[in-house]
């Protein structure tokens, strides 16, 4: 019985959800008597070693080459599955990041194994595993076991904590052996120093409460203030305003910040289906009835554009 | 070009979502069921490459006789053939996708489109699932693409930013939001699709690997406070958030 960590360096930074899954790993890998191992594939490897090593993993398999400064889905693959056999491993946790959720199917595959996505709760009893997985975006939770061993199962990002842990952390170097059908020839970072919504700890999100999209500018202010990312409503989003990338809800992206800051978005049910697990919620909006009062923690009547301003200052004071 | 596209029928997002009696599921009754919202773009994507290089598209769901009226959306938007995977009862993800690679895989598809994502499971497997088992690429969460000759170029957005990836077809691509704007099926279309002869073949799939034991609603959120009106609340909210819920400094 042994558990294993995809961790995923990307952007030439070790992902923060690589280190929640290791973490939730070395829980799981102490219920089902057995232990925490990591794979890791890039290029230049050698910073990110410690960080995994101190986050539990007895043993970290290490596929590092220039070939792997740009990702091919079937070198990540291919480790993966290397890792899996060397460490018999019955249990692969794999952040469900963009990049994790198209690998940890893939690797169900390869590993012929079951597979439980995306999910905000991990248990390993009577030799088994069992999660809890938020289906509908939230609406509803669908607990699942596994029939069989092994298992693949990835972790929602900024749900699970990292708690640094050490383990023994010995190396062992892999050779890839692939064919690479699909491979990445360019990567571009957002403009400037933006944070992207689904990482995000703060978020401030616009609906169409704002108006027109120029006043979306305020929105921006809030954000910088607070260090946050701009999330948006499906209507803003729909009308032009707004990229898709900031958008939140059933068919955006499913957020859990500490703190959401929801302005001028009435709460429509796929909206709030996105970001009801944050934290604390706070609502600014005009119509006092709107449903996103009824899941804020802290709810403010009035108009954005009056309140933003005013509310970026006393921040700021 | 021959093109397959991999589609589902589920609730409409703007639906509230109940627990049926025993909670091993949800209560299906009054919902309105509509295509998977993702797989509208990969269904368009697919058309709109036929129009231009010509060839055919061929809807394919997996599941109950319920899903044929997915196929029929796809139908009405203009695909050419459609081909239902029967199942029946509880599958998982790796058995859908069996199921779908067995029925496809002699049928010389050049590129297979699905949405990135299902809104009612939450899940982004099956697209990855059925190229790992052909043995293909898959480049998913796609929202620009070009297809070349034998190759094809897909941009999608990453944490932080985006990429933009080359891969050899045949190939799996799930499609993203921003790929294009979805059609409306015509008049004619619908009629059309209402007639269309739908090939029904036998789920080959294999073992189930997970079991749901029970579903369940959220934590309900405790009860907030409106903290006030306009901008003399605003003091008040800021010191909230510093004092008691403590999460600004």
């Amino acid at each position: 019985m042994s558990v294993l960590v995809y961790c995923e360096v990307s952007g030439g930074s070790l992902k923060k959800a690589s280190l929640e899954a290791l973490s939730e790993g070395k829980k799981l890998a102490g219920a089902l008597g057995g232990s925490l191992n990591a794979v890791v594939v890039g290029s230049g490897l050698d910073a990110h070693i410690d960080a995994i090593k101190n986050h539990g993993a007895e043993t970290i398999y290490v596929a590092d080459s220039a070939d792997h400064e740009n990702y091919v889905p079937e070198a990540h693959l291919t480790a993966v599955a290397d890792a899996a056999a060397q460490a018999s491993a019955t249990v692969c946790l794999i952040p469900a990041t963009t990049r994790g959720r198209e690998l940890a199917p893939r690797v169900a595959v390869k590993l012929d194994a079951g597979l439980i996505e995306d999910v905000t709760g991990l248990t390993g009893e009577g030799g088994t595993v069992a999660a809890i997985r938020p289906e509908y975006a939230g609406k509803v939770y669908r607990s699942v076991k596994a029939n069989t061993l092994p298992m693949v199962v990835s972790t929602r990002p900024n749900t699970f904590d990292a708690v640094a842990d050490a383990g023994a952390g010995a190396r062992v170097d892999l050779s890839l052996d692939y064919s690479a059908k699909a491979k990445v020839v360019e990567t571009r970072k957002a403009g400037g120093e933006k944070i992207d919504v689904a990482e995000a700890d703060r978020i401030v999100g616009g609906g169409r409460g704002l108006k027109e999209p120029e006043n979306f500018k305020l929105v921006e202010d809030l954000a910088e203030t607070l260090g946050a990312a701009v999330a948006a409503s499906r209507a803003v989003v729909d009308s032009g305003w707004r990229p898709h990338a900031e958008q939140v809800g059933q068919t955006g992206k499913v957020v859990s910040p500490t703190l959401y800051i929801a302005v001028g978005i009435s709460g429509a049910i796929q909206h709030l289906a996105g970001m009801t697990t944050s934290k604390t919620i706070v609502a600014i909006n005009k119509d006092k009835d709107a449903p996103i009062f009824k899941v804020a923690d802290y709810g403010l009547v009035g108009d954005a554009m009056e309140v933003l301003p005013a509310l970026n200052a006393e921040l700021k004071k | 070009m021959n093109i397959a596209v991999l589609v589902k029928l589920v609730p409409d997002t703007a639906a509230m979502i109940r627990l049926n009696g025993d909670k091993s599921g949800i209560e299906t009754r009054d919902l309105n069921w509509v295509l998977n919202p993702y797989d509208e773009y990969a269904a368009e994507e697919a058309l709109a490459l036929v129009e231009k290089h010509g060839g055919e598209v061929t809807a394919v769901a997996c599941g109950g006789d319920d899903q044929v009226e997915a196929l029929r959306k796809v139908v009405a938007m203009g695909a050419n053939n459609a081909v239902l995977v029967k199942r029946e009862g509880e599958y998982d993800q790796l058995a859908s996708a069996k199921a779908i690679a067995n029925a496809i895989k002699d049928r010389g598809f050049d590129l297979i489109f699905t949405g990135y994502r299902t809104t009612d499971d939450d899940s982004t497997a099956i697209g990855p699932m059925v190229a790992s088992l052909l043995e293909l690429p898959c480049v998913t969460e796609v929202n620009k693409l070009e297809v070349g000759d034998g190759t094809l170029t897909a941009e999608r957005n990453i944490e932080g930013g985006s990429e933009v990836l080359e891969a050899s077809m045949p190939c799996v691509i799930t499609a993203q939001k921003g790929l294009n704007e979805p059609r409306y099926p015509k008049l004619k279309g619908i009629m059309m699709a209402k007639k269309k002869q739908i090939e029904t073949v036998d789920a080959e799939a294999g073992d189930i690997r997970t079991a749901t034991t029970t579903m369940d609603y959220p934590p309900e959120r405790p009860a907030g406070k409106i903290v006030g009106e306009g901008v003399e609340a605003v003091p008040e909210l800021v010191r909230l958030l510093r004092e008691e819920a403590k999460v600004i400094e």
